[in-house]
């Protein structure tokens, strides 16, 4: 998650940014990872890589993997939460003194932040059920785990089940948990 | 007044250039990129002196905020030059061409100028306080007790001192521009530059905002005010400048520009403010 809301924000400052060449690298970037399964780039990482030499640990593969892909999805979500900040923000910042990196980090990223935070839980509730595909690199989670389960056991419906219900134990109070920082963080703006 | 002159602009010029580009399938019809250039600014000479207020008046569209915006560089200049406290703001000058300059170098000349805007422009995100506290930690390296007391002073200054901890959403439009004023004033600029600080507001708080300025001004404090308050203007201003389609038309004391209007387009304008005057024998 931290991979991916600096990788994301990194993303927005270059599509945002003067050069075209940075522009041109985060839209692609964005575009491909937005465009393919994220199933396929997962297999990709973990079974491609190695092929030429670079060998990854399951579960760091996963994280990377799951990383690298929110980091697209992110990446517009910051773009748009710092375009939808004022230009006065920026020209009342930039008269008062601030160079244009200041005016951009201290008074245009703080509020859209705020903007992107509903955003943002919800990329990560998304993120947290996605761990399931990573089992398909073996990472030993939920899913997989009910599987071993249910392979020894046969309970198919209560494993299952279980497996449903600690996903559901996982991101229910985590849409709680944003919603409450949202309303926080809104009162103000 | 003293003879020390804070803003000096010589024989500026400035030329917007909108590009309209046709979408796709007016383009498959051949719609060609259109490119329009409107000149604002056509050649503008202003002086302002130390402790003076120079009140600019013209109708909408006349290029009255582009030239204010061009004194601090939130818009370029295409030639001529406009000097603050003695230097070019923004721009090096390299064989008699204009050069963008570093940015840092920009910002901290930028804090010579402050500037007010017709839509506040408070950071949302911070109550009245941190507004003014901000740019001095941020850009004046201040600590933040001092930070703190002098924002403190500045709020004093524009009647605030009770409404520090609101944030911008819970202050009036008439109190958020006061507190834009004290964001600015806390900076020490050499002069303050206000783009028609009351052109936002309800009627009913027009009046204590332009008290504050009044006050302000009365300090000594050098300023440029747009506005289209002409009894305002006529009450605060040392020189009234009124501006016609990119050119200074008339220059003057409140007494001259309001009693012996020269130019056909100052007359309009007060005749519209039901200010009445003799119309000008000929321009
Ligand atoms: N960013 C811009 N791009 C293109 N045209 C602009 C821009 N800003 C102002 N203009 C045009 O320049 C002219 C002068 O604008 P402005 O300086 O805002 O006038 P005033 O403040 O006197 O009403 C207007 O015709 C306006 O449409
Ligand atoms: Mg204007």
């Amino acid at each position: 998650m931290v991979l991916a809301l600096v990788l994301g924000l990194l993303l927005a400052l270059a599509r945002i940014s003067k050069s075209r060449i940075l522009r041109g690298i985060a839209l692609v970037y964005v575009e491909v990872m937005r465009g393919t399964p994220l199933l396929v780039q997962l297999v990709y990482i973990f079974f491609v890589l190695p092929a030429i030499g670079v060998n990854i640990d399951p579960v760091p593969a996963g994280i990377l993997g799951l990383g690298l892909n929110y980091a697209a999805y992110l990446s517009e979500v910051f773009r748009s939460a710092i375009l939808s900040v004022e230009a006065g923000q920026t020209e009342a910042a930039l008269s008062l003194g601030y160079t244009p990196g200041k005016a951009l980090w201290k008074v245009v990223l703080p509020q859209s932040f705020i903007v992107s935070l509903g955003p943002i839980g919800n990329y990560f509730i998304a993120m947290v059920k996605d761990t399931a595909l990573t089992s398909v690199i073996a990472v030993t989670e939920i899913l997989k785990t009910a599987n071993v389960i249910n392979a020894q056991t046969f309970e198919t419906t209560q494993v299952y089940t279980a497996a449903a219900l600690l996903y559901l134990l996982i991101s229910l109070p985590l849409s709680r948990i944003v919603s409450a920082l949202e309303k926080r963080a809104r009162v103000h703006v | 007044m003293s003879d020390e002159v804070i803003v000096s602009a010589r024989d500026v010029h400035k030329t917007f250039t909108v590009t309209k580009t046709p979408g796709i399938f007016s383009r498959l019809r051949g719609a060609r990129t259109e490119i329009n250039r409107i000149e604002v600014l056509k050649g503008v000479d202003l002086d302002v002196h130390k402790g003076q207020t120079v009140v600019i008046l013209g109708s909408s569209g006349s290029g009255k905020s582009t030239l204010l915006r061009c004194m601090n560089k939130l818009e370029t200049i295409d030639s001529g030059r406009i000097l603050v406290n003695g230097h070019l703001v923004g721009y090096e000058e390299r064989d008699g061409k204009l050069v963008d300059e570093k940015a840092s170098v920009t910002a901290q000349k930028r804090t010579d100028l402050g500037m007010v805007f017709q839509q506040f422009n408070l950071f949302l995100n911070k109550t009245a306080l941190g507004n003014v506290m901000a740019p001095l930690q941020d850009v004046k390296k201040m600590p933040r007790e001092a930070a703190e007391e002098l924002a403190l002073q500045n709020l004093k200054r524009v009647g605030l001192l009770d409404r520090k901890d609101n944030y911008p959403s819970k202050l009036s439009g008439g109190q958020k521009q006061r507190v834009a004023i004290a964001r600015a004033l806390a900076m020490d600029p050499s002069v303050m530059l206000f783009d028609e600080p009351t052109s936002a507001l309800d009627p009913e708080l027009v009046e204590e905002v332009l008290a504050v300025i009044k006050a302000i001004a009365a300090q000594g404090t050098t300023m440029v005010i747009v506005t289209h308050e002409m009894q305002f203007a006529r009450d605060i201003a040392d020189v009234i400048v009124v501006m016609d389609q990119g050119i200074i038309v008339e220059k003057g004391t409140p007494d001259e520009v309001f009693f012996r209007p020269k130019h056909a387009k100052t007359y309009a304008l007060l005749k519209r403010s039901g200010l009445a005057v003799e119309p000008p024998a000929a321009s």
